[in-house]
């Protein structure tokens, strides 16, 4: 898969010793680097504001009323008060990117295995599905225990949803893209049934509503920002925070990560290593549907408190979440900024935004346009790296055409 | 976990993986689907019967599509005939079930399976030449949509067709140029290639249509046949015309990949693009075609949905809402075969024709058919019961030298 672009980058060592600007970039393109990431956010809203100049409206009014929607004025009048507009809006940012971090570790932890999670939709579903049935459960419990029970409860069963596709693709060799996209339908019609009419987990006060029952008082999570009958920013947040470190820390601080990025590396030279490539594709895997469960779990004790059908319908935050991983490079970082950028997009675009330039419905949509446009440049960097390079060509008197053309075809 | 993975590599996981034992397997639960009716399981309702029937011609298309043919269409009669002695069997105690099971029934298979069929045989091109298409489903969207704006604009369905092909065949060629020239992963491409076409579609409804279409626009007319009997033209005697076009795409696609030079060079290009090359075979060109083709062919599949019978000139955002990957299912299903993957695509369209006639009774009989075709996928890839073949070199990149 990555083999080919071998002809068109120099190798990083020979790329380092050279010194150029388009040298260094390749090298901080393997390492992980920024030059890219920032190149196709910026592309990417280009080309959105481009189709939003098409249609007739102005692309950089409606991106300054995204931006203020987002809660990012904030910053030029800062207050801990989230009685403004502006501090409202950050707080609602935030508690999207929350959860945007969660599914983007989800898709990150298995990328950095050589394993591509589409799943994070789904294991975010069976997540939210766990988290509302131990919540609404045990009503009259003490807060803290009922929480617990319910995160981890939502954390494993994210887990074992995301641990088939593993453990298909360990024994099998079943492709995880595949078993994934299929367990996301699979997990999308359970919730559909379980909350819609009828269904085991639909609310007992209603019968026509397909919506399901509210958790108990006591397994909702704090506020830290603002107030709990307003959608307030939640210990979420932390709990989010918190799952980025343990990330950072599993990945380069343990032998469990060393040894799944040995395998996500060259499975075939892991193997040689000693390592056992099969238990590591299913823990890999495992990880990764836990960060999304997590995510299910903190959304619903968090601030939903109650799902339907129709939201199962239209919820996309487990697929931003491939968006925020790959624009992060997979790394935790990474995957903070992203979730912050995706975040910002999320609110700023629907609720938060008040526009005479461009109405929230429309918006949504360049939310996705963008998030489209992202991951396919981010899975084609090597065309901002040869744009790159064709301008130091052209810098030189000689241009080396041949190998030029040969990277090209 | 390793001691449970190496004890699938011996003799007997081999065994179970022959495609033989899966059709004899198949036959077993073809009889089971029988047996659930009559005591002593007695199953009240005919769901049962039925999700294990479908089970069993699953795996009989599935036996069928790897050399052991006979077997395989014998387990898919077996499938058949269990589901048919299951619900005459519990008919005696339901009564209603002639509502359900009637010509309309087999006309509504047909017409949910025409996208499907579109869309298998559309990813089948795209695969055979090499490249790995993820982003069926975003294409048949485009096709959904700018399917009705052609046929509103345009004042017929002919150009809505048109207008929805050429909408499919662009995102396409957008993918094509990053999968093929960029070399960029085909399944990340895939994958935002669906959420470009989610938001492009979503963005432009609002844009043009404000969130709905008022008014009627021209749809695809249906074919009317008379004078065949009352069953015949229940089922086949009202089916909108591009049904029957699915039905020729399965006859032609086979014709052009198996008998005609074009489609042994397409072959080459998926199975060994180095060799393809070597001998003159242009593998850029075969596999942009393909793609382009692909995208053409998914998006009528996609015209289907908005302009045919069931979304009779109407687009809701995500109207597609899976069907790409049932069809990329499907496509897998039938070992990368038009047969076979005509069979799966009608066999998963009978499944969504039942969740949909079953609602009225029990939500649970209809979540059941829903996920059913999603469920046998699962099975399918992870090659338990048989091996799935896909072109040697599906997805991965070709670098000329």
């Amino acid at each position: 898969m990555t083999e080919p672009k071998k002809d068109l980058v120099e190798s990083p060592e020979q790329a380092a010793s050279t010194g150029t600007l388009a040298a260094r970039l390749s090298l901080s393109q393997r390492a992980g680097g920024v030059a890219v990431p920032v190149a196709t956010v910026l592309l990417a809203f280009i080309i959105g504001g481009l189709v939003v100049l098409a249609t007739g409206h102005n692309p950089l009014l409606a991106y300054h009323d995204i931006f203020n929607g987002a809660g990012l004025n904030w910053i030029f009048h800062p207050s801990t008060s989230t009685q403004t507009i502006a501090g409202y809006n950050l707080s609602q940012t935030l508690l999207q990117s929350a959860t945007l971090i969660l599914t983007g570790l989800a898709v990150a932890f298995a990328f950095r295995c050589g394993m591509f999670n589409i799943g994070g939709q789904g294991q975010y579903f069976v997540g939210l599905i766990v988290a509302n049935w131990l919540g609404v459960s045990f009503a009259g419990m003490s807060p803290l225990p009922h929480i617990l029970i319910a995160i981890i409860g939502a954390t494993l069963a994210g887990a074992a949803w995301a641990g088939i596709a593993g453990v298909l693709k360990a024994t099998t060799g079943a492709h995880e893209v595949i078993s994934t996209i299929m367990l996301n339908y699979i997990a999308l019609y359970m919730a559909t049934w379980l909350f819609g009419d009828s269904g085991p987990l639909q609310n007992s006060t209603q019968p026509t509503v397909p919506v399901s029952n509210p958790i108990a008082g006591s397994a909702q999570l704090p506020v830290i920002w603002g107030t709990i009958g307003f959608q307030g920013l939640d210990i979420g947040f932390l709990i989010a925070i918190a799952a980025l470190i343990v990330f950072w820390a599993l990945i380069n601080r343990t032998t469990l990560g060393y040894e799944v990025r040995a395998v996500g590396f060259n499975p075939d030279a892991a193997a040689y290593g000693g390592i056992n490539v099969k238990k590591n594709l299913i823990r890999a895997m495992a990880i990764s549907g836990a960060f999304a469960g997590l995510a299910g779990a903190v959304d619903m004790l968090g601030y939903l408190y109650q799902y339907g059908s129709l939201d199962v319908a239209v919820s996309q935050v487990g697929f931003i979440g491939i968006a925020v991983a790959l624009l992060g490079r997979n790394t935790a970082l990474g995957v903070l900024l992203g979730s912050l950028i995706f975040g910002g997009l999320i609110y700023g675009t629907t609720q938060g935004l008040s526009s005479n330039v461009i109405e929230p419905e429309l918006a949504t949509n360049l939310t996705y346009i963008i998030q489209g446009l992202v991951v396919l440049f981010i899975g084609a960097d090597i065309l901002i790296l040869y744009v790159w390079n064709s301008r130091k060509r052209l810098r030189r008197k000689s241009p080396p055409q041949a190998p030029a053309k040969a990277a090209v075809y | 976990l390793s001691t449970w993975s190496q004890r699938l590599d011996n003799p007997v996981s081999d065994r179970l993986r022959d495609p033989a034992s899966t059709g004899y397997v198949a036959i077993l639960l073809g009889a089971f689907a029988a047996v659930l009716a009559i005591p002593p399981i007695e199953a009240r309702s005919p769901t049962w019967p039925i999700a294990v029937g479908i089970v069993a011609i699953a795996l009989g298309i599935w036996t069928a599509t790897r050399g052991r043919r006979r077997l395989g269409w014998g387990a898919v009669a077996a499938g058949l005939v269990g589901i048919g002695l299951g619900i005459l069997a519990t008919k005696s105690g339901t009564g209603n079930l002639d509502t359900v099971f009637n010509t309309t029934l087999i006309a509504q298979t047909f017409g949910f399976a025409t996208p499907l069929v579109f869309g298998a045989i559309a990813g089948m091109f795209s695969e055979r030449s090499g490249v790995v298409n993820i982003g069926l489903e975003g294409m048949m969207l485009m096709g959904a949509f700018w399917g009705v704006y052609g046929a509103d604009k345009g004042g017929s369905w002919v150009v809505g067709l048109l207008v929805g092909m050429a909408a499919g065949g662009l995102l396409a060629l957008v993918y094509a140029y990053f999968a093929i020239h960029l070399r960029a992963d085909q399944i990340v491409g895939g994958t935002a290639v669906n959420f470009l076409a989610y938001g492009i579609t979503g963005y432009f409804f609002q844009q043009f249509f404000s969130g709905q279409v008022t008014g009627q626009v021209s749809t695809v007319p249906n074919l009317h046949i008379a004078g065949l009997g009352k069953f015949l033209e229940g089922s086949i005697g009202d089916l909108s015309w591009l049904t029957w076009a699915s039905f020729a795409l399965v006859i032609v696609s086979y014709i052009v990949l198996f008998k005609t030079p074009i489609g042994l060079r397409i072959r080459a290009c998926g199975e060994h693009p180095r060799a393809a090359d070597t001998v003159g075979i242009n593998v850029y060109a075969i596999r942009y075609g393909c793609v382009v083709l692909s995208g053409l062919l998914v998006a009528i599949g996609g015209v289907y949905l908005s302009l045919g019978p069931q979304g009779n000139g109407t687009f809701i955002n995500n109207m597609t809402n899976g069907r790409g990957f049932i069809a990329l299912a499907a496509m897998i299903f039938g070992n990368w075969r038009p047969g076979g993957a005509f069979a799966a695509a009608i066999l998963f369209g009978f499944s969504s024709a039942l969740a949909l006639k079953l609602q009225v009774y029990s939500n649970q009989a209809s979540t059941l058919f829903a996920i059913l075709p999603y469920v046998l996928t699962l099975v399918a890839v992870a090659g338990v019961i048989g091996r799935t073949v896909a072109p040697a070199a599906d997805g991965k990149p070709y670098a000329k030298q």
